[in-house]
């Protein structure tokens, strides 16, 4: 019994110093702003690597999320005769919810696992210690670049991933499944408010380009430098991403729409 | 020991987790020459390197560089100090996502902001010196073992640093890559007048190259002085590490509890 209130204390501590630990991580790196003329280029290729080479699977994954989303709601809404709501029902999904947590899933799976096997490795490697021996700070010079892409890539993908799949859902709904076109998009720009929506959408998937990219490039940097090692970091990177995520859905889902 | 120190070890005590690495080391590293580090697998040679270069801190004692207290440097001052130090990895540690010219060319576009004509200059001269021009367009992963390394130490020297430290420049390398490692840092050390720490188990490549030689062992300097003064050294543990015997103050057999136990022998093992 003492053994097992004792493992769950160890446990408990284990979980406190990691959030210490990756704060002070964090701390760091943010310290450490990049020079303008050397930071730009090393920020463009990891925005390339982390977003652009993302856009295969958020672009396929939204088109089929919105085609499922056009045949699920037609479905359901032309029980009640209001299959002409459609197109409001696609975007206020899309735009609140599954854009942005989709998003942030598939990015965690793609990217995330990508940049903790990376850092990972070059740390198993040990070309995160040679650079500091050659006074150069890796947090400045390989975590800040591939921090601030994930930071800024999430948002945009979550609105390509939006845009696509209600293009999706237009494609079954209006194209295939006959809702007249002029109700999908008229009941569409009544319904959806840019701030309250659009723009909520946009700020979650901030806070989740945030928060994946900071779980991803600590896993990776706090690794065990074994094959082994990277290899849970990399586990570890996209069950914790992806728990994040949906709990934290949850809370800014209950600030931002919660009418309490 | 007449040439002054460049790197200075007093009383060092570095533990980690409950197993103390070094108790008290006290090592003076002489400015211009080559000091070999030796000691059997995991004494800490690699660790007394890192001490060095300020990546790790002592738990008490002195580290000093080039009259520095590497543990007291402010970040800062710490990669200023590392600008003077090149340091060759086991592993070579090269970037595997530059050519070998553009490892060598790191060090200069970070800390220099020389033109890419002299860039190309130094890079091609630092190759040259390792014998690797040939190999500027290569990836890391088209190299051997040996060409790895002679990459790692062309970058390097590409800041013409003061302090060079090899950590198991020798480790698994076959005797033509050797000899060439073996002649590279002696000739380097000679026409740059670098003062380098050789930290290997390789006894008679290291002996063969270095002015000043020290043994570590359970966490202390037991053995110093130059090559000849250790191979004539009393202590029948720097002896035993030199000359290679299975059996000594070092035990072949790893502590263990009675045979008769494990066996499950009640009367004993006669």
């Amino acid at each position: 019994m003492i053994d097992r209130i004792a493992s769950l204390g160890r446990l408990g501590l284990d979980i406190v110093t990691s959030f210490g630990r990756s704060g002070q991580f964090l701390a760091g790196v943010l310290a450490g702003v990049p020079r303008p003329v050397t930071g730009f280029p090393l920020l463009i290729k990891q925005l390339y690597s982390v977003g652009v080479l993302s856009l295969a699977i958020v672009v396929v994954s939204g088109l089929f999320i919105g085609m499922v989303l056009g045949l699920q709601g037609y479905t359901i809404l032309s029980d009640y005769g209001s299959e002409a709501a459609i197109g409001q029902m696609i975007a206020l999904t899309l735009v609140r919810e599954l854009g942005p947590v989709v998003t942030a899933l598939l990015f965690a799976g793609r990217a995330g696992s990508a940049l903790t096997a990376e850092i990972g490795l070059m740390k198993a490697t040990e070309q995160l210690s040679s650079m500091e021996m050659m006074g150069v700070d890796p947090l400045r010079r390989v975590i800040a670049p591939r921090l601030w892409a994930g930071f800024i890539a999430m948002p945009v993908l979550a609105v390509i991933f939006s845009v696509v799949g209600i293009w999706g859902g237009m494609l079954v709904g209006v194209d295939w499944l006959g809702v007249f076109e002029g109700s999908f998009w008229g009941n569409m720009q009544s319904s959806v408010d840019f701030v309250d929506d659009v723009m909520n959408g946009v700020i979650k998937s901030v806070v989740f380009g945030f928060v994946c990219a900071w779980i991803a490039v600590y896993q990776g940097y706090d690794c065990v430098p074994t094959s082994a090692g990277i290899s849970s970091a990399t586990t570890k990177t996209v069950v914790y991403s992806s728990l994040a995520v949906l709990g934290l859905d949850f809370v800014l889902t209950a600030v931002m729409f919660g009418d309490f | 020991m007449d040439t002054p120190a460049y790197v200075s070890l007093k009383d060092v005590v570095f533990s980690r987790s409950d197993r103390r690495i070094f108790d008290g080391v006290t090592l003076d590293i002489p400015r211009g020459k080559i000091t070999a580090i030796m000691g059997p697998s995991g004494t800490g040679k690699t660790t007394l390197l890192r001490l060095i270069g300020g990546q790790l801190r002592p738990d008490s004692g002195r580290v000093e560089v080039d009259g520095q207290q590497v543990p007291e440097l402010k970040r800062k001052q710490l990669y200023a100090l590392r600008e003077k130090m090149g340091m060759l990895f086991q592993s070579g540690a090269l970037f595997t996502d530059l050519s070998v010219f553009e490892n060598v060319a790191f060090p200069l576009r970070v800390h220099t902001s020389l033109p890419e004509d002299m860039i190309r200059d130094i890079v091609l001269m630092k190759l040259e010196a390792v014998g690797l021009r040939g190999a500027r367009r290569l990836m890391p992963s088209e190299l051997s073992g040996g060409m790895t390394r002679r990459v790692a130490l062309a970058r390097s020297i590409a800041l013409d640093p003061e302090l060079i430290m090899y950590d198991e420049p020798f480790a698994g390398q076959d005797p033509i890559a050797m000899g060439v490692l073996v002649k590279l840092i002696r000739d380097l050390n000679r026409s740059m007048g670098l003062t380098s720490v050789l930290v290997s188990h390789d006894v008679p490549e290291s002996l063969s190259i270095c002015h000043y030689a020290c043994i570590i062992a359970d966490g202390k300097v037991i053995g110093e002085g130059t090559p000849e003064e250790l191979r004539q050294h009393p202590s029948r543990q720097v002896q035993q590490f030199l000359q290679g015997q299975p059996d000594g103050p070092v035990p072949f057999h790893y502590p263990a509890t009675d045979p008769a136990e494990d066996y499950g022998l009640s009367g004993g093992v006669s």
